[in-house]
């Protein structure tokens, strides 16, 4: 169900992201004042772009859920923010060692985008603890759509805040030319942004189609062993069960 | 649905008045939260941005013990079945319990910001009352929805008491941006400039999303 | 105003499922109730009784079958079923620190029943001297009583009462009996442990076993008996 145009996809990203390291190493321009540590500002950016957009999409797949009852769109929605959790921790990870190298400090408080971040990180580190102390699965499932759709709703918010916050201190520090990036690094940004694009909706795929096999492979299991309980038990019963009888006085 | 948000509104106020959990501890908490800032800052006075941080902080960390309560009265009383049962529409019991909150946040604030100007505020606190007071209300609006909102949420987990600040605090940090950004020019005693507009307007913002998203979503919390 | 089906079925169940995970707590269960009757259901614990009550008052949902209460299936039609099915569980569902009257005030008001009903039933259980104190003061038997009132109050054509009498003392059991006992004519289902009781008071039995249905005909002690070995 899931496994569709895994292959093509595969090989789609596996070339986008070729091509998108050849460019950042080799196209892109040298910044003056950064230096080589700037091209890191290609993975960073397309990181937190590619994560958000895959929060937001967790909260669409959990209204889908909420209005369906159909769990595989629950199930994508878990595994898109477990992804997206993934690419937020690099998104802190590249965030720093940029700092670090254009500042001398591991952590900056005026780049909204990192600052944004840490927030959504610390937020969504709650969905796999709160999901997992609900014992019954369908309530689990409802529970977790919920919090995707307020926590979906909650990261553009988020955003805004941080940045009208950081709008009084410093100007952001560690952005390129904002808007008017001239064409070399315009056409890297953009292939990298595509190449992770591809990547993350890869990994996604191969996700649900893993988890989708193990969940086939469980119930074919637990099928076959009820049915051997019911042969036993057929076979070595102590006594008959009492069996449905229609409303009639059992004849004397 | 108003009638139904009432009546349970009511019956949690009856509640709260008898066993008096609530506001007092709230209340207590930021006086005493206040008094760690005091020797926590070394400071006998503090205006402006410190002073703006020191307020927000305590008035969130202080709603998150109203919220890990809100809830639990209902299950622990098994009490939740009772309006299950009931042909009401379940969003009434959202807006009952955000109206609860909201109510315990203001009464709290009417202690807990006088205290405030009295233990460790410098600058006067009587001229930019209004201003304050239209923060604080916005602000207790949207701490009151997402309190009411991440309660339920929690209020099904086992580890309840930690799940809601882990959930509630990264929820509410636009709430605190707004908060702390407006107030700040309130208490320093100079006449900065202040764009309040602005911070009343996230709030505003922010408001309106999360009582849309709790409105709508919240009637799936309840049920089973 | 509801339709309810013509020939009086007020109950329609048809291969009811509700699972527990990877359990099945209910499992293929179906029967028919009709005005008047009272169905037992009996098991051992951990049967499924107090899950079927609950799925018929629409607090938990099927997850398989088709499942009809007083002209509504759920759980799709569960609006049309809340506030006309009465529900006595385990849990008196009273708030602790409020006093019996104002917790029945607070049912009226959710139930939009007139207040005069809180006080006919308070009296008609005969809480009428303690109804004012707060109820972590009182006694099983007593929150026995209210609860039977609350479940009362809303006049339900339909009665779910997960072992009414358990606890209590033979006085407060002859002041519930006429309401909610076989004498009050109404519809029940009733889950019952004691079985040569059980098996008086109700029309037809239905015995459950790991949430499998067994049997379903007049009720017989010793054909009970055995759901219990």
């Amino acid at each position: 169900m899931y496994g569709k145009g895994l292959r093509p996809l595969s090989i789609a990203s596996a070339a986008a992201l070729g091509t998108a390291l050849g460019l950042i190493f080799f196209y892109a321009p040298l910044d003056a004042d950064q230096g080589f540590i700037q091209k890191i500002f290609y993975v960073h950016v397309p990181l937190a772009i590619v994560a958000l957009c895959g929060f937001m999409a967790a909260g669409i797949m959990g209204i889908r859920y909420l209005r369906s009852g159909d769990r595989s769109w629950d199930m994508r929605s878990y595994v898109a923010i477990h992804l997206s959790i993934v690419l937020a921790v690099g998104v802190l990870i590249t965030g720093a060692i940029w700092a670090k190298a254009s500042w001398g400090h591991w952590w900056v408080w005026d780049e909204p985008t990192l600052v944004s971040f840490l927030i959504i990180f610390l937020l969504y580190c709650c969905y796999q603890p709160l999901r997992f102390s609900i014992e019954d699965p369908e309530r689990q499932a409802r529970y977790a759509a919920v919090f995707s759709i307020v926590a979906g709703a909650f990261v553009p918010l988020n955003f805004v805040a941080v940045r009208l916050a950081q709008a009084f201190s410093h100007p952001r520090v560690l952005s390129t030319t904002g808007g008017n990036m001239p064409g070399s690094m315009r056409l890297t940004f953009l292939v990298s942004l595509l190449a992770i694009a591809l990547l993350y909706i890869t990994l996604w795929k191969l996700e649900l189609t893993s988890k989708n096999a193990t969940m086939q492979l469980k119930r074919l299991r637990r099928r076959l062993e009820l049915e051997l309980d019911e042969q036993h038990v057929a076979a070595g019963a102590p006594a008959p069960p009492v069996g449905t009888v229609p409303a009639q006085p059992v004849g004397d | 649905m108003t009638r139904t948000a009432w009546a349970i509104l009511r019956k949690d106020l009856q509640i709260e008045l008898r066993t008096k959990e609530s506001v007092p501890a709230m209340a207590l908490f930021s006086v005493t939260v206040f008094v760690l800032f005091h020797f926590g800052l070394k400071r006998n006075e503090i205006e402006g941005d410190l002073a703006a941080g020191v307020l927000w902080v305590t008035l969130i960390l202080a709603t998150v013990l109203a919220v890990n309560r809100l809830f639990v009265n209902e299950r622990e009383q098994g009490g939740i079945d009772g309006l299950l049962l009931a042909p009401i529409d379940r969003t009434a019991v959202f807006l009952a319990k955000a109206a609860a909150l909201f109510l315990y946040l203001v009464l709290v604030e009417v202690v807990a910001v006088p205290a405030f100007a009295l233990l460790l505020l410098g600058p006067d606190l009587l001229k930019p009352l209004p201003s304050l007071v239209a923060i604080l209300l916005l602000a207790d609006l949207g701490l009151a929805a997402v309190g009411a909102l991440v309660s339920a949420l929690a209020v099904e987990t086992r580890a309840r008491d930690l799940i809601v600040p882990l959930l509630l605090l990264p929820l509410l940090v636009p709430v605190a941006i707004a908060g702390a950004n407006g107030t700040s020019p309130l208490f320093s005693g100079s006449q900065s400039p202040h764009e309040l507009g602005k911070w009343l307007g996230l709030l505003g913002l922010y408001d309106m999303v999360f009582l849309l998203v709790s409105i709508a979503v919240f009637d799936f919390l309840l049920e089973d | 105003m509801v339709e309810e089906p013509p020939d009086g079925a007020l109950v329609e169940v048809e291969g009811l499922e509700r699972r527990y995970g990877e359990r099945a707590a209910l499992d293929g269960i179906s029967f028919e109730l009709r005005r008047g009757e009272t169905l037992g259901l009996f098991g051992p614990n951990g049967a499924g009784k107090s899950t079927l009550l609950r799925v018929l008052a629409t607090l938990i949902r099927p997850h398989a079958g088709s499942v009809k209460v007083l002209g509504g299936a759920l759980p799709g039609e569960a609006w049309k079923v809340r506030g006309r099915v009465g529900y006595l569980g385990h849990d008196p569902l009273l708030y602790r620190e409020l006093s019996g009257r104002e917790n029945l005030l607070f049912h009226a008001r959710l139930h939009r029943v007139p207040e005069e009903r809180v006080d006919e039933l308070i009296a008609a259980v005969g809480m009428h001297r303690r109804a004012g104190d707060p109820v972590r003061e009182l006694s099983r038997g007593m929150l026995q009583r209210l609860s039977a009132a609350r479940t009362l109050l809303h006049d339900p054509p339909l009665l779910l009462l997960d072992e009414p009498y358990s606890g209590l003392d033979p006085a407060a059991r002859e002041l519930l009996e006429p309401l909610i006992g076989r004498a009050s004519g109404r519809t029940r289902v009733l889950v019952s442990h004691d079985l040569e009781e059980g098996a008086a008071e109700c029309d037809r039995a239905l015995g459950l076993r790991a949430g499998r249905q067994m049997l379903l005909d007049r009720p017989d002690p010793a054909r009970l008996k055995e759901l219990y070995r």
